[in-house]
């Protein structure tokens, strides 16, 4: 191979040791209570906090529409922004900046001690960020989960009423919220950050800085969104529609500023990931040897970089309406409710893909792995995301048929609707291809993949209805719609990163999950999803709005039906809390170097992987999926005489 | 590769019985579904537009039970057949399981078909039937013949409509947090907390809000349109015989979304006649104390006690181009 002469000068570069190793140790990098860590965040996040909410009761206390209201929105903003910014700088993000700003030596963040501290500090290793970010979302998916417990709760009946209707609106709304700006960043953020780098055959991704700044924005949002709670809640849903956000009290100021902060780390996560596929995969690897993943990934950040600026300057507008009484979103002074609305879904609808192909990822990656053969139209898969990424910003307007925005767009926007199912249906016929006179191997990460094409049909039909202008007009704004997209976002993602994370735990941590509860969890998850959300749809057919605290009693049999599988589907989720502590901690059992005989170029590292992931830049052979292949050729060439086997597993 | 030939009859095999059962399963979802399903489904016929939701939504059904049995089907045998155990020596060439033109082009020649299909087909559906009973804005595309004649003249207090005249009735809808109140422009304008509609006309809703967004859903009259300030979101629908239907607001509102429901009744063209005008008379004192009918009202800045002051005057008040583009009198 022509390409292996390129390898000798990529070879060099630290392998062992840290860079900084010899220096004298700043205050920020010592081990121990005394660095910068995540207590530091804490501490100057409140500090910041304070001074942000000292400082706006100093500025515009005494604005006669502040005192007359009571609620100074000024002070609520700064506070959260001021606590934002010292969580950043208590975790150490900002010492770099600042270092070359003032010509500083030696504040660099990472801390040269490795050992489990690294998991609590701004940590520069895409693999430290990875795991870092699986516990944040599994942190987000808790809180919102319990929310939704909470929900089903007051809706198994409909004149009993557990709480009161603000209460139940505010948990519906914050539910909302959380759940989609978890699942936004479910698969990026963890496995896109920990695998992406090891799948193209890199050290390291291209701003290992803005990475880690990306976790730590990621985790001061979800705080600034949970902040929503104590200052009383937020009553628009997730959607945050104008008047009714200009309207509401101090929670919208959480929401608003919730969203620009997310927005940023989703904008930087998006940037690094797109930089990172484009300029460090390994020699050899031709964006036709690029696995499906990483070009899910890619298809997922250049919507994420496109797309989220628009949710950031709109959740900026309507602080500035809180704050500064601009009239972005107000009707009466020139502005417009409707301009709320189409920021809003211009970001929403590719935000809605932003939660779907990362799953269509995981599928493709994880298929040939158990079907034993070769991915069937690779070319076709890459196509259909790249299509389905460029499709989603023309379509938006669905969402607003029955606003009156541009009523005469609808047809337009119905047919840009429903050609999305065409690349869509891309990734079934590769799916369903690969299927095609396989060998399946029935492992639990299989069996979520084959659960995401049965869920995302129902989900992906369910849209085509709704794109249907004429019976748009009687599911629009009800049960059915909810139902369709938890079986996009929660019956696709959701199931896809399960799958993720039951594959890859094993080269994350050098354990297997137990597969017997793991089959537990897989069919209470699979059948008790069914059973909360179709039936969902009939109820969203028979009138039900959404985001209602009572509803007619004839829909109380269906609503008892879903409330109590939606109860055991979140068992489901303490049966796979348990897994991962039973399998972590309480009886780890070692996995093998490559459990599932995947090809795939992250089981060609030694696990657990050197800290440069690859001890020589691999070079790739061939194309990915030559699985079952007489006489393939390896994928990589690792350059290594110690390295894994890396020809083709022969057929059990 | 050895073994091409059992490939290939396999081939023919596999994929033959799963097109029979294909079949067989589809058309046999497809009647059940027309006979037991389809009759019964949201929501229901009390209008002409419901009616042609209702035929919209089963003919989707109808079209997806193929699409969803497929894939079904697919899955289900593939799992049994190819299960790894059952499937030990199964012998496939990876070269040639990694492509097949025409497999990729029939499919896509399918998607592409359908998917144009059903866009026109909605489209059709949505401009003959007057925009489906979905809310249109304040200048309809889609608006039946008529109907700018009857806003012009109800905008001035004159009716067109009356009993058997077959002229188009507007209704105001006007959406607050947290209830529905609707006038009747034709009959001076009263407004009333009851919605009640005579059978066999077509109803121009115009709906609109004084705050924040609602959406005023007639669930059986198959009408849904956003109720925004400052918006005429107008909507059509036809009905038939009399009967009566749910209100429900189906866009969160606040606090009280949940209770912002009511009801309504379709009457005979004589008993809507009668309770109108009754209302009109019993409402007269009341009615001189609104805002003069217009399409929106603005919340005033400084009416005591939050009055609202009509924007008639406005000069860009889009209702001028209503329907044809040409100015009306105002
Ligand atoms: C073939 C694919 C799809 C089609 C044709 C489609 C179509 C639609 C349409 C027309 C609506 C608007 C419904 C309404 O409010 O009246 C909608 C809502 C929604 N869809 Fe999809 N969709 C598809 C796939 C997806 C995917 C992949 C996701 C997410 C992963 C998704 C998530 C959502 C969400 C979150 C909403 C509702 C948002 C809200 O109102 O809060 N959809 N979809
Ligand atoms: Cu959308
Ligand atoms: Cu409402």
């Amino acid at each position: 191979m022509t390409i292996s002469d390129e390898r000798s000068t990529e070879v060099s570069g630290p392998v062992s040791g840290h860079p900084h190793e010899a220096r004298r140790l700043s205050w920020t990098q010592r081990p121990g209570l005394l660095s910068q860590n995540i207590i530091t965040a804490i501490v100057f996040a409140i500090i910041g906090y304070t001074i942000g909410h000292w400082f706006g009761n100093y500025l515009a206390s005494g604005y006669s529409y502040i005192a007359n209201s009571g609620q100074n929105s000024i002070a609520d903003t700064l506070a959260l922004a001021f606590g934002v910014v010292g969580w950043l700088g208590g975790i150490g993000a900002l010492n770099y900046p600042f270092a070359k700003l003032f010509g500083v030596d030696g504040l660099e963040e990472e801390s040269p001690v490795d050992n489990w501290t690294k998991y609590f500090r701004y940590t520069l290793d895409h693999k430290v960020v990875g795991l870092q970010y699986v516990v944040g979302v599994l942190l987000f998916m808790f809180t919102g989960g319990l929310l939704a417990m909470a929900i089903r709760t007051e809706l198994l009946n409909p004149t009993t009423h557990v709480f009161s209707p603000d209460t139940y609106i505010k948990i519906v709304s914050e539910h909302g919220t959380v759940m989609m700006m978890m699942a936004t960043s479910i698969i990026v953020g963890p496995l896109g950050n920990y695998f992406v780098p090891l799948m193209i055959g890199s050290r390291r991704m291209a701003f290992p800085r803005i990475e880690a700044l990306s976790f730590w924005i990621f985790t001061a949002g979800y705080m600034v969104i949970f902040s929503a709670l104590p200052y009383g809640g937020f009553p628009t849903g997730w959607t945050g529609y104008a008047p009714l956000q200009t309207q509401s009290g101090p929670g919208m100021v959480s929401y608003l500023l919730g969203f620009a902060v997310i927005g940023t780390g989703m904008i930087l996560a998006g940037f690094n990931q797109a930089v990172t596929i484009i300029n460090y995969r390994a020699p050899g690897m031709t964006w036709g040897r690029v696995p499906v993943f990483v070009w899910s990934i890619l298809a997922t950040a250049s919507l994420l970089t496109l797309a989220t600026p628009v949710l950031f300057a709109g959740g900026l507008f309507g602080l500035l309406d809180k704050t500064v009484q601009t009239a972005f979103y107000v009707d009466e002074h020139g502005g417009s409710s409707y301009l709320w609305q189409n920021l809003f879904w211009f970001f929403g609808h590719p935000e809605v893909y932003i939660m779907a192909l990362p799953g269509f990822g995981i599928a493709g990656e994880l298929l040939p792995v158990f079907c034993r053969r070769p991915l069937f139209a690779y070319k076709v898969s890459s196509a259909g995301m790249i299509g389905v990424a460029l499709l989603s910003f023309f379509v938006w307007q669905h969402h607003l048929f029955q606003s009156g925005i541009n009523p005469d767009m609808r047809p337009l926007f119905m047919l840009t609707t429903e050609l999305i199912s065409i690349p869509t249906g891309f990734i079934y016929l590769v799916g369903l291809g690969t299927l095609y006179r396989a060998k399946i191997r029935f492992e639990i990460p299989m069996l979520f993949v084959l659960a995401l094409f049965f869920n995302f049909l129902i989900g992906g039909v369910t849209g085509v209805f709704l794109s249907d202008v004429p019976v748009n007009v009687t599911v629009h704004g009800g049960f059915f719609v909810l139902s369709h997209f938890h079986y996009t976002i929660m019956g696709g993602l959701l199931f896809a990163f399960m799958a993720g994370i039951y594959y890859w735990m094993p080269k994350m941590t050098g354990k297997m999950m137990n597969k017997k509860i793991g089959k537990w969890h897989f069919w209470l998850m699979f059948v008790f999803f069914n059973l909360t959300f179709f039936p969902m749809f009939i109820i969203g057919l028979l009138g039900q709005p959404r985001r209602v605290f009572t509803y007619a009693t004839n829909l109380q049999g269906l609503n008892d039906f879903s409330s109590v599988s939606a109860f055991i589907l979140g068992f489901s989720f303490l049966v796979f809390f348990f897994n991962l502590v039973y399998s972590l901690w309480l009886k780890p059992e070692v996995a093998p170097a490559n459990p599932w005989e995947s090809l795939g170029l992250e089981w060609q590292t030694a696990t657990p992987i050197p800290s440069y992931n690859f001890e020589r830049i691999p070079v790739i052979m061939t194309d990915p999926y030559r699985y079952s292949e007489d006489g393939a050729p390896a994928y990589a060439d690792l350059g290594t005489s110690g390295a894994p086997d890396t020809t083709t597993p022969t057929m059990a | 590769m050895s073994n091409q030939s059992t490939n290939s009859t396999g081939q023919v095999h596999h994929l033959r019985r799963m097109t029979v059962a294909w079949v067989i399963l589809s058309v046999i979802g497809d009647v059940l579904f027309s006979i037991f399903v389809a009759p019964h489904v949201p929501p229901g016929r009390l209008t002409e537009t419901a009616a042609k939701d209702q035929t919209d939504f089963n003919v989707l059904f109808e079209m997806a039970i193929p699409v969803l049995f497929g894939v079904w089907i697919y899955l289900g045998y593939s799992l049994v057949v190819w299960g790894d155990k059952r499937n030990k020596d199964a012998a496939f060439s990876g070269d040639a399981a990694r492509h097949n033109t025409t497999t990729i082009v029939s499919w896509m020649a399918v998607t592409t078909v359908t998917v144009l299909f059903l866009a026109g087909f909605g489209t059709y559906a949505l401009v003959v039937d007057h925009g489906s009973g979905g809310g249109q804005g304040p200048n309809p595309a889609f608006a039946p013949s008529g109907a700018l004649k009857a806003e012009t003249a109800a905008l001035v207090g004159k009716a067109t409509w009356a009993p058997g005249s077959k002229n188009v009735l507007p209704v105001q809808v006007i959406g607050q947090q947290w209830k529905f109140t609707y006038r009747y422009p034709t009959f001076g304008g009263f407004e009333s907390s009851q919605l009640v509609l005579p059978a066999d006309t077509t109803i121009a809703f115009n709906v609109t809000s004084l705050d924040v967004i609602h959406s005023f859903w007639a669930y059986q009259l198959g009408v849904k349109a956003d109720a925004n300030p400052q918006v005429n979101d107008v909507a059509f629908t036809t009905t038939k015989d009399p009967g009566n239907f749910i209100v429900r607001c189906s866009e969160l509102c606040g606090i009280w979304h949940g209770a912002m429901y009511d009801s309504g009744q379709v009457e005979s063209q004589s008993s809507f006649e009668t309770w109108a005008t009754t209302t009109e008379a019993a409402n007269a004192a009341n009615t001189a104390l609104l805002p003069a009918f217009a399409w929106t009202y603005v919340p005033s800045a400084n009416g005591a006690g939050g009055g609202y002051y009509p924007n008639t005057q406005d000069p860009f008040s889009k209702v001028e181009v209503y329907g044809s583009g040409t100015k009306s009198a105002a």
